[in-house]
């Protein structure tokens, strides 16, 4: 009968029901479900960015001009050359994720440590990235813009900033930000699970499946950043 | 019909030293298409900006489309390869994106429709040159 597994579940581990739709675990489709709605959250506030960016059509900024810095580089021209390499770094911690994965089918414990490890450091490595973008969104530029009263301002706040209407700034405090508390609780599941996985949890339980689950959120986030990058910064 | 009901449960999902290269060889094949993707992004994103194209030109509306197709082809490896929905059954994919991009496309007509209203009225008539 379609739906149903091939061989005899483990009465442990099947559904309440007695059966496993899709012959998916519990958990695994539940992450799934929890996902597209957190992909819906995030769709929203893309759309709504595109709305407002769409109605102000002429005076929002371009995203080669408002974030062309470097660390330890001054006031320089790069432009998108940062949020490339933050994109890089989550990307490649999307792959170490995999890797993780990919080693727990084979029951190598080893190498799920080493592969959760370098995908926690690269989940690190993007927060503090993106400390440093929003630091120096909120800072500015050395000669800022000049305003109708012939005072200038510098940077970004809620209510002004130098870059175009102040919808800009607010767009990318918090679709920025919320994807960043994103990445920040990924990274907080992968240690939880990189704990257990070193303490031997996963191998007495047999599967390393809580790695999986744990590398579904941690793709997403790597996922919604790569429409972050897309809409926000490059178009 | 293709059958796609035998696929063994989750949970079993254990594969072999040998198998496992395979998937490894693939990981790092999407690694570097992803990769390359992104660079070329970033060198359009340079050398192709709104300010020279002019922001109502065709070649702006190109670059946009090739970004986001692009984009497109990125969250498709991303999803199927790195979040294996593509080993999942068939139906299991319907009922993971089928919801998801109704939702989206409808909530993205709807708002480029009610701002292009906004801007033609609003904007334009009372906050000229903000």
């Amino acid at each position: 009968m379609a739906g149903e597994a091939t061989k005899q579940i483990d009465k442990a581990i099947l559904w309440g029901g007695g059966r496993s739709p899709f012959s998916s675990s519990y958990g695994k489709m539940m992450m799934w479900f929890f996902l597209v709605s957190d992909a819906l959250t995030f769709s929203g506030l893309l759309i709504a960015y595109g709305y407002i960016r769409h109605a102000y059509i002429g005076t929002w900024p371009a995203g080669e001009s408002v974030f062309h810095a470097f660390p330890g580089m001054g006031d320089t021209h790069v432009p998108l050359l940062y949020v490339a390499l933050m994109t890089f770094i989550l990307i490649v911690s999307s792959v170490t994720m995999v890797l993780a994965v990919e080693a727990g089918h084979r029951m190598d414990k080893k190498k799920v440590v080493f592969w959760l490890f370098l995908t926690v450091i690269g989940g690190f490595v993007f927060l503090g990235s993106q400390v440093w973008e929003w630091s120096h969104f909120i800072h500015g530029s050395t000669h800022g813009k000049e305003l109708a009263d012939g005072s200038i301002i510098h940077g970004a706040n809620m209510i002004i900033n130098e870059y175009g209407p102040p919808q800009y700034a607010n767009f990318f405090f918090f679709i920025t930000g919320f994807h960043g508390f994103h990445v920040f609780s990924g990274v907080i599941i992968n240690l939880v699970v990189l704990i257990m996985v070193v303490k031997g949890v996963m191998h007495r339980r047999g599967h390393y499946e809580m790695v999986e689950k744990a590398g579904l959120y941690w793709h997403f986030v790597d996922l919604v950043w790569v429409f972050v990058f897309t809409f926000f910064y490059l178009v | 019909m293709e059958r796609d009901d035998i696929i063994e449960y989750s949970l079993d999902a254990h594969h072999s030293d040998e198998a496992g290269k395979l998937i490894r060889k693939k990981i790092w094949k999407v690694t570097a298409i992803l990769t390359l993707i992104t660079i070329a992004e970033v060198l359009v994103g340079v050398f192709f900006t709104r300010f020279e194209l002019g922001g109502d030109s065709w070649a702006w509306f190109g670059i946009k489309m090739f970004y986001i197709i692009l984009t497109i082809i990125k969250a498709a490896y991303i999803v199927l390869v790195f979040m294996h929905l593509g080993d999942e059954r068939k139906g299991f994919k319907w009922v993971i994106l089928g919801p998801y991009v109704l939702f989206a496309l409808y909530l993205l007509w709807i708002c480029v429709t009610e701002s292009n209203y906004l801007n033609s009225t609003l904007i334009q008539w009372y906050l000229p040159g903000f």
